[in-house]
């Protein structure tokens, strides 16, 4: 209601450059999705109160805990984007280290990595957020890829420690990319500035739209496509990609969550800048990428013998389950955009 | 002072070290134990301090070596801050051994952490244990012995290292073990030893 109340405030006296994040259009997007979430999380607890012959406990148990654990994302993010969008920018750099904490407790590194380590917790980390807080694109595209990818082999040659050296140095990059460079381009959207085309006036003109709607429809998106994978994978799964890797992911789940996100794309179309099709377009490349991720992070898991992040130490939520597919998703999404769209 | 400094030392700790407390057939109690683990990271005596109940805390006191936590004016406000009895290596007699001064600080209330190690460990395998614990509970049969599994800390802040990074670690407190009657040093010391073992391998076959 607040939302409403406060994008209400924004659509009648439409100021031309409100500083203001939410529109009419974005609010009813976040409010669709906080409701389908609740209704998901009381359809959960219902779900666990049935017999064990009806559903697999296992399976609710898994549910229960995505639903739960995306709308504490969910509630977190909008709570973060009324104060402001540096505020966003905290806190997805705080879902960063968080991940990636998971991930380098995860991947056995030696002493010698202790200081390299350290450069990346404290030094490349909120680094790269403080660049995107302060839009400077051509900056926090290039310093992990160029700059980190190659301080980190030589920090770790200057401690003289040859073991296992590639294997080492490619562990820490790949964290460093997926856990940290990967994700900052989620909050790097809410500063694109965009421009559509007219069709009336057979003209490029700014898109009126906020960058806040970009924002949820992709993290919808990415939702939307994990549910759909799931749902696809059940009910009509008959090749499985990679049995070694995951035995539940089959092809029919990732093409049938594709097309199907793609449809759910087009209908959240009116908070994006893009015409239907390319609305579309820009769901199923979501969802194809979101496939990838959580294939990638299997095959990671599978080779460290975990079964996932949140088992790793007891009692900790595994974030980096959660997001392994926004992850992957996340730069080809924002660099998409740009492409197709950024205002010269 | 300490008021402020020592919620914030405990906040500190448990953010920097990432530190589940798994109670392992042990429940949190305030009867006076000696809580003995492996050591591998100058943080061991303050994270495991840190993770245990407040009101336990209150009661209890990490021995820790005197040359490394006097070394500054921070290391000794903290090892104050922590309530640590602090033991000197190079000074220790026959007629002042450190049993006898652990025995003497607790009185009937309070309890400890030891590392029967020695010192900090940087193999991957434990090494045997002093024969410390073996006559800390030779005098006092009365006192619970809880072996503690450290996990991962060692990586949190290896030695030399100034600068922890914040990875997550795993502390296991295991059922408490007594001295046998006629149970002979050796033999008592390894059963301590795989107490703690016992811990680590629990912690595996979950994860």
């Amino acid at each position: 209601m607040l939302l409403l109340a406060i994008s209400y405030q924004n659509v009648v006296p439409a100021t031309p450059n409100s500083d203001r994040l939410f529109d009419f259009w974005t609010s009813l997007l976040i409010l669709a999705m906080l409701v389908v979430l609740a209704v998901l999380l009381l359809a959960g607890q219902i779900l666990k109160r049935q017999p064990e012959s009806v559903f697999d406990p296992a399976i609710v148990r898994t549910f229960n805990k995505r639903v739960s654990t995306w709308l504490t994302i969910c509630v977190l993010l909008v709570v973060s984007l009324l104060f402001n969008r540096t505020v966003t920018v905290v806190l997805f750099g705080l879902i960063s280290l968080w991940a990636l904490r998971e991930f380098i407790t995860m991947t056995p590194t030696r002493r010698g990595d202790h200081g390299t380590l350290a450069w990346l917790i404290f030094g490349f980390t909120p680094l790269q957020y403080v660049m995107v807080a302060m839009n400077l694109y051509d900056f926090y595209t290039i310093v992990i890829p160029v700059y980190a990818s190659l301080f980190i082999p030589a920090r770790i040659a200057f401690t003289g420690d040859h073991k296992r050296f590639l294997e080492r140095s490619a562990k820490i990059q790949f964290g460093l990319l997926i856990c940290v460079y990967a994700l900052s381009h989620t909050p790097a959207l809410l500063y694109l500035e965009l421009e559509t085309y007219d069709s009336v006036t057979q003209t490029k003109v700014p898109w009126t739209g906020k960058t806040a709607g970009l924002l949820f429809f992709f993290i919808v998106i990415v939702q939307v496509s994990d549910m759909l994978h799931f749902v696809w994978d059940r009910l009509a799964g008959k090749h499985v990609i990679a049995s070694a890797i995951n035995t539940t992911k089959t092809w029919e789940g990732v093409i049938g969550s594709a097309c199907c996100t793609a449809l759910v794309g087009i209908l959240l179309q009116f908070v994006t800048p893009f015409t239907w099709y390319g609305a579309g377009f820009m769901a199923s490349i979501i969802s194809v990428m979101a496939s990838s991720g959580s294939m990638t992070m299997s095959a990671i898991k599978r080779d460290r013998g975990v079964r996932d992040y949140g088992t790793l130490v007891q009692g900790h939520a595994g974030v980096l389950d959660r997001i392994d597919s926004v992850c992957f998703a996340a730069p080809i999404f924002f660099h998409a955009t740009r492409f197709f769209l950024n205002a010269q | 002072m300490k008021q402020v400094t020592v919620p914030f030392l405990v906040m500190l700790a448990k953010v920097l070290s990432g530190a589940t407390v798994r109670w392992v057939d042990c429940e949190p109690d305030t009867c006076q134990r000696v809580y003995f683990a492996n050591h591998t990271s100058h943080l061991d005596a303050l994270v495991l301090w840190a993770s245990l109940p407040k009101p336990i805390r209150a009661l209890t006191r990490p021995v820790a070596a005197a040359d490394y936590w006097q070394g500054g004016p921070v290391r000794r406000y903290m090892a104050k801050s922590f309530n640590a009895l602090l033991i000197d290596r190079t000074k220790i007699k026959v007629h002042n051994s450190p049993i006898d001064m652990m025995i003497r600080s607790i009185g009937d209330t309070e309890s400890l952490i030891v590392f029967p190690e020695g010192g900090r460990n940087h193999q991957p395998e434990m090494r045997p244990f002093k024969s410390g614990l073996f006559y800390l509970a030779k005098k006092r049969p009365d006192l619970e012995l809880v072996p503690v599994y450290i996990d991962n800390l060692n990586r949190v802040m290896p030695k030399g290292q100034f600068l922890p990074v914040p990875l997550l670690s795993c502390i296991s407190i295991g059922a408490p073990i007594w001295l046998e009657s006629g149970e002979k040093k050796g033999s008592f010391l390894n059963r301590a030893r795989q107490a703690v073992l016992d811990m680590k391998d629990g912690s595996d076959a979950e994860s």
